[in-house]
């Protein structure tokens, strides 16, 4: 009775495990997915469209992902394939550096006017 | 003298975003991957169209030849278009043709080859389309040139035309 219940509990655990570990890889499918422009219909996500392209690439993606490829490693393939443009979110290199910088040195441009003026106002 | 300044940093910073705006409007809003890199052939696994077993891609192109992969589906009107250049660059016998059925009934696609004739020396499936995304493609019909080092080095999108023929009887040659 009792290695019955045992058993009857490793049971339990092992599927909370697996099925946790499915929760965490649809995840970062869904993630992935979201971060991949569809090259047919322009302007939507792989995630949110059906076409034939948006659907190849899904099962792809699962695939890597259940082989064990990281994030990186599908987005590394995907931009070898299709080049940067098929991600939504470009990552920082030579072509981009405007692209990530312009909005931090404006931000520090207006953060500058904004305290000089506070200055000038509090000497009045 | 620092209001002048002000108004001419400001022209100047109008007329920067008007020129980048505007030479934005000439530029096309649909991305096309770049087609002209030079890649390898990727390796995969493919059904044959007549055997129906497996293949490896290393096996496929164990030739020292020249090969044109292309990707057609019997539901793909342009690939009718472009069949009869495809026939046309299957009688040369310095490059081997294979194509890849993409999506595709496999009754639909015997028809299709039985119909406008086979210009393949070798046909693969590729039901879910994941062979075509291994070669970059994203559409249909398109065609890929390897040489014989086995390097992906010219790509076509959309159906072949008789000035892509001759391009490719060039390089061949």
């Amino acid at each position: 009775m009792k290695i019955t219940k045992i058993f009857f509990i490793i049971l339990i655990l092992m599927c909370s495990t697996q099925s946790k570990a499915n929760q965490i890889e649809e995840e970062l499918k869904n993630k992935i997915l979201k971060n991949i422009r569809c090259l047919i219909c322009q302007g939507q996500s792989v995630y949110d469209s059906e076409s034939d392209f948006a659907n190849s690439i899904k099962l792809i993606v699962e695939r890597k992902i259940v082989d064990g490829s990281s994030e990186k490693q599908i987005y590394d393939f995907l931009k070898e394939k299709y080049g940067q443009w098929i991600l939504y979110e470009p990552e920082l290199s030579k072509n981009t550096y405007i692209l990530w910088l312009l909005p931090i040195l404006l931000f520090l441009f207006g953060g500058a006017i904004i305290y000089k003026n506070l200055k000038i106002n509090n000497k009045d | 003298m620092k209001n002048k300044l002000k108004l001419f940093i400001i022209v100047i910073f109008l007329s920067f975003c008007f020129i980048v705006f505007y030479k934005g409007l000439n530029n096309s809003n649909i991305y096309t991957p770049k087609i002209n890199d030079k890649k390898n052939i990727p390796t995969f696994k493919a059904k044959d169209f007549k055997s129906n077993n497996y293949i490896n891609s290393e096996k496929i192109f164990e030739e020292n030849s020249f090969y044109i992969v292309n990707i057609w589906a019997s539901w793909c009107v342009p690939c009718i278009k472009e069949h009869p250049m495809l026939i046309q660059l299957s009688k040369n016998k310095s490059v081997r043709l294979i194509g890849l059925n993409y999506k595709d009934n496999l009754e639909n696609a015997k028809k299709f080859i039985n119909k406008l004739g086979n210009p393949y020396s070798q046909i693969l499936i590729d039901n879910d389309g994941t062979i075509a995304v291994e070669f970059g493609a994203y559409g249909v019909p398109e065609t890929f040139l390897i040489n014989k080092n086995k390097v992906i080095i010219k790509k076509f999108v959309g159906p072949i035309n008789q000035k892509i023929v001759e391009e490719i009887k060039l390089i061949i040659k």
